[in-house]
């Protein structure tokens, strides 16, 4: 086996735009769940939402790139006014089955042909780059060192990224330790406390799904930025997976959906390269190597299961914050 | 140009060649890539192809859709600017070629001969197929024809649908717990059944067979996972989310034994034989609605009837008067475990035939709409998830007289939200304080 080949794949998964975009869309659910105690299982909608909004908006309509991000955005706290209006007032897993039915909605409405025109159906949508790429302030050429060498638009899409996660995440500190956060945070723990303080609960719950749902959107345009918007991407798992990430770093934290997002594709990338290796040398017996690249996504579900069994407030949560309120 | 129809082609490339997989034991295929997909070609990376020209009074007429269907095959292109199309296969033999008279310009039909040939590679590596246009008005099924169709193939779905929603309604009633992998309990039973019928097992023995194991698979999920939880004494929406963790576990599992490919139990896809006008529905179909129909009216009269359908109705009810009064709680959890397990299996078998094909995500395809019925109907409410099941079942099939088929889940998925909006409590739920 080439460890050195396998051990610098891993190593550039650590800065890659999937996993900044992955860390976006789990700070978005931090706030959703993690503060507000929501149970949005259609994260893979907002994203859809923000990706295709970026694309189409450039493709059909012309607007420049940032234009684009806004639209994505927009299209997202859209999207959560019509998630949010029937359903905050009812019950936590009310909220969970109709986000959960409006994600899937999203994507086949990007997969359908009626659309194809603008959508371009299942094929998906590619070659809006030129926008974004011309705003790029770095030199051309190639640089960075070991692992980490890009392009000038490989490096203008990662720290642009980048950027944005640090603004997102300053943001979220900001927010929960203001008054506002204090109620979200209760509403969490006892909604009916807070509305006898008399709190507009509604109205709180549906301004963290609005916030929550534009970083979703925004990790959305992150993963859409370096390729292409394919609607195949924007099935439930992905909103597995984000949960499983936001579980993993800790659901009330700031820093534990970057860490998790880092650490899920860190080691998923190390997976995908080693285990297909290792099957090909021989050291999997009984196992081909198609099958030993499907094992990885075996563990992602064992690692859920045994997450929210026995560390439920994740690596960097406080178990006396609790994110799992007894129902 | 316009980009092919349905399925993108990597899948459907990868199906095909797990397809021959499965045949010839040749695995070493499946390390072949797939193509990209090309507007006016498909299948290039096969030696065997399709070809033709659409030519309407000496002018190429563009994205005219053709589709090559036969030997476990499948697949469709759009005609260039140039009228010409080409599909490669992957084996000689005879082919459906069909030629979809809906994409031909307003007012011209295939004036000789039919939309749809046979047609054979069998001597030479290609073949050429093309059609005789002319002027003419297309000649379709009646609209009533095509409702009843609908109608029955809709019954058909709502059935099986029926089946996965009322065992995952009673696990919801009993446990609190919204079981997102009840999808692959659903697959389950599928695979099973695929497992004995390669085991060469008779039909009659291996799909009984499967709905056993599938009992004994919810069995083993309450022993080994849910009751230890509620032991624990673990919260409803942690157990939700882990129940999804062992949704990706199981269906990942699954992928890592049959692969990404579809296969067919015996017996699926034969001829319908016609009823009445259009109407055509195989032995298959029947025999299916007729199984849904006999084990919904079984569980009816088990709940009704029996003093363990009695006591699950007083733990959905309220589950501490219930402990209160005697009833052994946890014995009735196991029980309503096994039948949901059981009647997610046959549901599996069904959707098998219905859809058709088994595959690794098959039940996951469904899961929302068991959902989506479950809540129309009220949740937590047996009754309410058969009727819910028929209603989305029939929404399904009747709302592609209407709208293009690869949206039709989205009408059933819109409804479930709408009813949350006007009555949260579904149609049989009773009025309570849900907020």
């Amino acid at each position: 086996m080439d460890w050195e080949a396998i051990l610098s794949n891993t190593a550039s998964w650590l800065i890659s735009p999937e996993t900044i975009a992955y860390a976006l869309a789990a700070l978005g659910l931090a706030v959703h769940f993690g503060y507000g105690g929501l149970l949005n299982f259609g994260m893979a909608g907002f994203m859809a939402l923000g990706a295709y909004g970026y694309a189409i908006s450039i493709l059909t309509f012309g607007l420049p790139w940032w234009a684009g991000i806004l639209v994505g955005c927009l299209a997202s706290v859209v999207f959560a006014f019509i998630l949010g209006i029937p359903t905050l007032r009812l019950r936590a897993d009310y909220l969970a089955i109709v986000t959960i039915a409006a994600a899937e909605i999203v994507r086949l409405l990007f997969t359908t042909q009626v659309f194809d025109a603008v959508t371009n159906s299942a094929d998906g949508l590619g070659n809006y780059h030129e926008g974004f790429r011309a705003a790029n302030p770095f030199p051309e050429g190639t640089y960075g060192f070991g692992p980490w060498t890009y392009n000038a638009n490989g490096w203008w899409v990662r720290i642009f990224g980048i950027g944005l996660l640090i603004i997102a995440a300053l943001l979220v500190w900001l927010l929960m330790r203001s008054p506002w956060g204090r109620v979200l945070k209760g509403i969490r723990e006892d909604e009916d406390a807070v509305r006898a303080l008399g709190k507009n609960v509604f109205a709180y719950k549906m301004q963290a799904l609005i916030i929550g749902g534009i970083f979703g959107a925004l990790g959305g345009v992150v993963f859409a930025l370096p390729s292409a918007v394919v609607p195949s991407v924007y099935v439930t798992s992905l909103t597995f997976f984000i949960w499983t990430i936001l579980l993993l770093g800790g659901a009330a934290t700031v820093f534990g959906p970057i860490l998790g997002a880092v650490i899920f594709w860190v080691i998923m990338g190390f997976l995908s390269n080693v285990l297909p290796a290792m099957a090909s040398s021989g050291l999997l017996p009984f196992m081909s190597t198609t099958q030993a690249a499907t094992l990885r996504f075996i563990f992602v579900g064992l690692a859920l299961m045994l997450i929210v069994i026995f560390r439920p407030q994740g690596i960097l949560g406080n178990k006396k914050e609790l994110t799992f309120v007894k129902q | 140009m316009s980009s092919p129809h349905s399925v993108p082609a990597p899948r459907r490339a990868r199906t095909i060649l797990l397809f021959f997989a499965l045949l010839f034991g040749a695995l070493i295929l499946q390390s072949a890539s797939a193509a990209p997909a090309q507007a006016d070609e498909v299948g290039t990376e096969y030696d065997f192809y399709f070809a033709g020209n659409v030519k309407y009074d000496s002018e190429p007429l563009e994205d005219v859709n053709i589709t090559v269907e036969g030997n476990g095959y499948k697949a469709d292109v759009d005609t260039d600017a140039e009228g010409k199309w080409k599909i490669g296969v992957p084996e000689k033999g005879t082919y459906t070629v069909t030629l979809d008279e809906e994409t031909l310009p307003e007012g011209v039909i295939v004036a000789e001969g039919s939309a749809s040939v046979e047609s054979e590679i069998a001597l030479t590596n290609s073949k050429i197929v093309n059609y005789f246009l002319g002027e003419g008005v297309r000649e379709t099924t009646s609209f009533f024809d095509q409702f009843v169709e609908r109608t029955v193939n809709g019954l058909n779905f709502g059935l099986l649908l029926a089946l996965a929603a009322v065992g995952a309604s009673l696990v919801f009633g009993t446990t609190g717990l919204s079981n997102f992998a009840h999808g692959e309990m659903v697959t389950f039973g599928a695979v099973m059944a695929l497992m004995f019928t390669n085991l060469q097992l008779p039909l009659w023995a291996a799909l009984p067979a499967a709905v056993v194991m599938s009992g004994v698979f919810g069995y083993v999920l309450d022993t080994g996972l849910w009751r230890p939880l509620r032991r624990k004494g673990i919260g409803i929406v942690q157990v939700m989310i882990v129940s999804i963790g062992l949704s990706l576990l199981i269906r990942y599992v699954y992928l890592y034994f049959i692969g990404g490919g579809t296969y067919q139990l015996p017996g699926a896809g034969e001829a319908g034989i016609n009823l009445f006008g259009s109407v055509t529905l195989s032995i298959t179909d029947m025999i299916s609605m007729a199984t849904s129909a006999v084990v919904l009216l079984a569980m009816a009269w088990w709940l009704v009837r029996t003093r363990t359908g009695k006591a699950t109705r007083a733990i959905s009810d309220n589950p501490s008067l219930a402990a209160a009064s005697g009833i052994d709680v946890d014995r009735v959890v196991r029980i309503v475990w096994i039948l949901a397990g059981a009647l997610a299996g046959l549901a599996g078998i069904l959707w098998a035939y219905f859809r058709p094909g088994i595959k690794w995500d098959m039940g996951t395809q469904i899961l929302l709409l068991v959902f989506g019925a479950i809540v129309l109907g009220g949740l937590g409410t047996a009754f309410g998830a058969l009727l819910g099941s028929l209603i989305v079942g029939l929404l399904v099939e009747l709302s592609t007289l209407w709208i293009p088929s690869d949206i039709k889940y989205v009408g059933a998925l819109v409804v479930l939200i709408g009813v949350l909006l006007v009555k949260p409590q579904g149609l049989l739920g009773r009025k309570e304080r849900i907020g």
